[in-house]
């Protein structure tokens, strides 16, 4: 328990240096909120008045000093282009983002391990070559462009190749925007968001069957599985007590060290499918010079990763009992 | 399970010579070729293949067939009748060139501050390794998006923001290679010659650690060419009328219905060229470590 302590200790230390450092990348970028939020008719004596009113013009680390306490009392301050709190900004968006980064990691890990199971098991044919080769090109390909190629084939491409009407998916929203917002049903979201699900899981799943892969040929190479079938234990008993266990533990690993990848690759596929989650909240609030927006966003996202990164390692601990000692 | 897992094992190391030799020595030639053709197919064009000129009667022209001038395209052209083929390697030179400059620049940063903390220890170490944490705890792409834009996109930034996002593998690995090797007894006998301890460090404990920096680097050529395509994706990176990769698969992305081939070219280029990165990188990683041949 001590251990975890320090460990939470350490993690919020870290945000609070990943705080200074937004706040001094984003305060000494040039360029001045003020002038975009002003007509361009503006005088020079109304931008230092508006530059005034946004405490724009006092010195940085008093206006830090206001931020971050404003923080540790759960106040993430007011945006400076929608005159509502950045908070509530991050609340409107943030279950669309949950809803396609929870749904895309686990089936992400599920396609994944299985297809790294199916790989182990055949490893070296054809069926493990043709798996690794798909994978490394999916993997390798920008999520922004594997969600226009999906557009194309699942919108006109149906029609070229002579598919089904029933396969032509939407390809924008959330939801039908000639339905009644009161009437649209489960049916009608699930189909939006086919996808923007798949574009965020295919590429997932190709990264975590290279590792469920090298991972489960490991396992099967320790000396320990082989005095397991010197005993004569059967070989299912080995494969889920000695193999399987000991090879998928890592996958935990990589479910912290997946989850900035899932943050990325959302902002481009919530870019592209205009569904209105954290990342396009993230690239408006960009574009505006919305420094407190901006700020809340990196702090969500830091303390996302770096809470996934801490439940990683307290899980591993639970699940692997070497390293309880180190 | 594990006995075919064994025998597997057996044969993937029978036939390394074979699979594991050819792919890169594929992957690097290919690479070769891509920079040639980079060099060499937009400065062979014909200056109406890059201009926009008779918009009308060559726009839109898909691959392998005639504008309305009579003039071939292989890839077709876009939507101000620009032979995609050229503009493919025109803007080959900036994502190429990019990935290569961005991930060299975080290399750089990376090894230098990797010796600096495992040479020095104590608080320059504990300061370097924190900053490294930190900015590993916020996703690199949210970090560049932030950087580029508020400084204003373009080539310099990107390869500058590029370099300075992406060091902080480079420095882990640097440093627990330089502090192992700090360790070592012929370390241990240059100091006690009386050698300054900078020319230790760059004669003796630098060349040591250099080879999974190698590695690391090569890896992130290719993150770094898809993280410019991204950034040029979002405006945020190359600006038209310059081409990149990435800018050209956003300039094709309104005219997806109509004429797919546009987006599609640019993004069929940067797999195949970060796969052969990947390749490379893992087949450098796997050399570096004998004992570990998957």
């Amino acid at each position: 328990m001590h251990r975890f302590s320090s460990r939470v200790l350490d993690a919020l230390l870290l945000l609070w240096l990943v705080t200074i450092i937004t706040f001094a990348l984003i305060h000494l970028a040039p360029g001045d909120p003020a002038t975009l939020l002003i007509s361009p008719t503006a005088s020079a004596e109304e931008v230092v008045r508006q530059r005034t009113t946004l405490g724009l013009d006092d010195p940085l680390p008093w206006q830090y000093a206001q931020w971050i306490g404003g923080v540790l009392r759960g106040d993430l301050g007011e945006s400076l282009v929608r005159a509502e709190p950045v908070a509530r900004i991050i609340a409107d968006a943030l279950p669309v983002s949950l809803f396609l980064g929870g749904v895309s990691l686990l089936a992400s890990f599920l396609m994944g391990t299985m297809l790294g199971m199916i790989q182990a098991l055949r490893a070296s044919r054809r069926a493990d070559r043709v798996i690794t080769a798909v994978a490394t090109a999916i993997y390798a390909a920008p999520s922004f462009w594997l969600a226009l190629a999906m557009v194309t084939l699942f919108t006109s491409g149906v029609a070229w190749l002579g598919l089904p009407e029933s396969l032509r998916l939407p390809a924008f929203g959330m939801q039908d925007p000639a339905a009644d917002p009161a009437s649209i049903g489960w049916a009608d979201r699930w189909r939006h968001a086919v996808l923007p699900l798949l574009v965020l899981s295919v590429p997932g799943a190709a990264g975590v069957s290279r590792f469920a892969r090298r991972s489960l040929l490991d396992a099967a190479d320790a000396p320990h599985v082989q005095a397991a079938y010197a005993r004569g234990l059967s070989r299912g008993e080995i494969e889920r007590t000695h193999v399987l266990r000991n090879a998928l533990t890592p996958l935990v690993v990589l479910f912290g060290l997946t989850f900035p990848g899932v943050i990325a690759g959302s902002v481009f596929v919530e870019q592209v499918f205009a569904w209105p989650g954290l990342g396009r909240t993230m690239l408006s609030a960009i574009a505006a010079r919305d420094y407190p927006v901006v700020l809340g966003l990196t702090l969500v996202y830091a303390s996302a990763v770096v809470t996934a990164n801490l439940l990683a390692d307290v899980i591993l601990l639970r699940l692997d009992p070497r390293r309880r000692t180190t | 399970m594990t006995a075919r897992l064994v025998s597997a094992r057996l044969l993937t190391a029978a036939r390394l010579g074979a699979s594991t030799e050819r792919a890169p020595r594929w992957a690097a030639s290919l690479l070769i070729a891509m920079t040639i053709a980079a060099i060499v197919v937009p400065t062979l064009a014909s200056d109406g293949a890059r201009d926009i000129g008779d918009v009308l009667a060559t726009r839109l022209v898909p691959p392998f067939a005639r504008d309305g001038r009579g003039v071939w395209h292989w890839l077709g052209t876009d939507a101000f009748g620009r032979d995609l083929l050229v503009r493919l390697w025109t803007g080959a030179r900036i994502s190429l060139g990019v990935g290569v400059a961005g991930s060299a620049l975080s290399g750089a940063l990376g090894i230098v501050l990797g010796a600096i903390a495992g040479w020095r220890g104590g608080v320059i170490d504990r300061a370097i390794v924190a900053l490294g944490d930190a900015l590993l705890a916020i996703p690199r792409l949210v970090l560049l998006l932030v950087i580029a834009s508020l400084w204003g996109p373009g080539l310099g930034v990107v390869i500058t923001v590029l370099g300075l996002t992406g060091w902080m593998s480079v420095m882990r690995l640097v440093r627990a290679d330089v502090q192992g090797v700090r360790a070592l007894a012929f370390v241990e006998g240059a100091e006690a010659l009386g050698v300054p301890s900078w020319r230790v460090l760059r004669r003796h404990v630098l060349p040591n650690a250099l080879g999974s920096a190698l590695v690391a680097i090569t890896l992130g050529v290719g993150n770094a060419i898809l993280l410019e395509s991204g950034l040029s994706f979002l405006g945020l990176g190359i600006q038209p009328p310059a081409s990149s990769w990435g800018n050209m698969i956003a300039g094709g992305r309104e005219w997806l219905l109509v004429a797919p081939w546009i987006a599609l070219m640019p993004g069929i280029a940067l797999v195949i060229t970060v796969v052969a990165c990947t390749v490379l990188g893992d087949w450098l990683g796997d050399r570096r470590a004998p004992h570990d041949v998957r």
